[in-house]
């Protein structure tokens, strides 16, 4: 059981590392989306670091939203998808390995690419430590949800869009309390009550997100 | 003695069962909607803070209750047509999704209508005026969902397991948006602590909330009947109905 979802991580991690451009695109949707914002609303900082924890965190949604697609279709157009249902090992097993890849592949880099945009937004430094912390508990939280909208629209046309449309009401609770995360240390209170509701919000949807999304598989493939 | 439960779960049983159900539901919403109009416009007192602008809540909170009753009851059908794999359940799921939706906004714009002379605004980010504005959009996903498969049989189960995802959100997302709303602006306007109803005035809104109801009940029947007929026209009790249909004619 261990073997066959290394072997699911492994191999997704080789294939993203193949199309190395896929990721930069994400990365590259994420910085520019975030630097549009004090191109429209001015160069203030008082206003730019009062909008940041929103900004940054809407970006970071859908720079996850738009990789959603990816997720399930390439396995879908080869036929894989068809083997992993049919694999003796537990299908939400193997869910739980691809969102785990593909959280690591456009989840993560995102984290590590927020503190540099959150200067530009003249974050001060503890509210830059809170930021990561945040964006590292909620965004596992963006794959795992984002996973089932990803299975649900499989194969349907205009699933870019419908994605979007499934998942974006789902994230709501992540978006308020990671930008809630931020805001709060902004405010010199204390983050920790968000962080707690944010790891809260992951858990709960690592416990329940697979088994939907294998459901979903099963429903969108057979 | 053992009852049947499953007689009137296959389209064919149901299709007339439901023909006949419609006018009854229907007086019966006509009913409901001629007590209750005339107790919110004829019977109920003028409130003494609002004036008469406040008898649109006889609209609108039935309207917002109907809205997530049609949710609840929709992912319970749904629930049903996963779990048996029962056509018709999944059929009424999706018939009950576009009334539920259009109560939603009915819900939203009586809101808004109210809210201009009583806040002065047309919109506040009200944590209950954000969660039924949210509750749209999860009603529209599930409409966007099932119209954009193709296969019937597909299109049901993904969009019954997208309801059931989402029944599953809505306390959390309700409670996020209420702790959201307590923590970004004071509590200036308070709808809870309006003072106590008069008992005339909760009487309309029952009755105007059992006409919404039956409503409901007649529509979703409506509905589903065309969506039999649309699903299952190769069947042979389709043909036959359409052959006496054109022999009465």
């Amino acid at each position: 059981m261990n073997g066959a979802w290394m072997t699911v991580l492994r191999r997704d991690l080789l294939l993203a590392f193949r199309r190395r451009s896929d990721v930069a695109t994400t990365l590259f949707f994420f910085l520019i989306v975030s630097s549009l914002f004090p191109l429209g609303i001015g160069p203030e900082p008082a206003v730019l670091s009062s909008i940041a924890p929103g900004v940054l965190w809407v970006a970071a949604l859908l720079a996850g939203m738009l990789s959603l697609t990816r997720l399930f279709a390439a396995d879908f157009a080869d036929g894989s998808l068809e083997q992993m249902l049919l694999a003796p090992q537990p299908l939400t097993l193997l869910v739980t390995a691809k969102v785990l890849a593909h959280w690591l592949v456009c989840g993560l880099p995102v984290v590590l690419l927020a503190p540099l945009i959150g200067l530009q937004y003249a974050l001060p430094n503890d509210a830059l430590f809170v930021l990561i912390i945040s964006l590292l508990l909620g965004t596992p939280a963006l794959s795992l949800i984002g996973a089932i909208g990803a299975a649900l629209t499989l194969g349907v046309r205009g699933s870019g869009l419908l994605v979007a449309l499934l998942v974006l009401p789902l994230y709501i609770p992540v978006l308020i309390f990671g930008a809630g995360a931020v805001a709060a240390s902004q405010h010199g209170m204390s983050a920790q009550a968000h962080l707690s509701l944010l790891a809260a919000c992951s858990l709960l949807s690592l416990v329940l997100a697979p088994l939907a999304t294998a459901a979903a598989l099963r429903i969108s493939v057979e | 003695m053992s009852i049947n439960w499953f007689k009137y779960s296959s389209p064919q049983a149901f299709y007339p069962l439901a023909g006949k159900m419609i006018p009854w539901f229907a007086l019966l919403a006509t009913i409901f909607a001629i007590a209750g109009l005339y107790i919110s416009f004829a019977v109920a007192p003028t409130d003494f803070q609002q004036g008469e602008a406040y008898r649109i809540i006889f609209v609108h909170v039935p309207a917002a209750w109907m809205s997530m009753v049609i949710y609840i009851v929709m992912a319970g059908w749904a629930a049903l047509g996963l779990a048996l794999n029962a056509r018709l359940s999944a059929m009424m799921a999706q018939a009950l999704a576009p009334t539920g939706a259009i109560f939603t906004l009915l819900a939203l714009v009586t809101g808004s209508l109210w809210g201009k002379p009583m806040w002065g605004a047309w919109w506040v980010w009200d944590a209950r005026l954000t969660s039924e504005l949210i509750l749209l959009f999860l009603y529209l996903g599930f409409i966007a969902l099932q119209a954009s498969i193709d296969d019937p049989r597909r299109a049901d189960r993904a969009g019954a397991l997208l309801a059931l995802v989402g029944v599953v959100n809505v306390p959390i997302i309700y409670f996020s948006v209420k702790w959201w709303n307590t923590l970004h602006q004071g509590s200036s306007i308070n709808m809870g602590a309006a003072p106590k109803m008069a008992a005339t005035m909760l009487m309309g809104m029952l009755l105007m909330a059992l006409a919404f109801w039956m409503y409901t009940v007649v529509v979703a029947l409506m509905r589903v009947r065309c969506i039999m007929l649309e699903r299952e026209r190769a069947s042979d009790w389709v043909k036959a109905l359409s052959v006496s249909a054109g022999e009465k004619s």
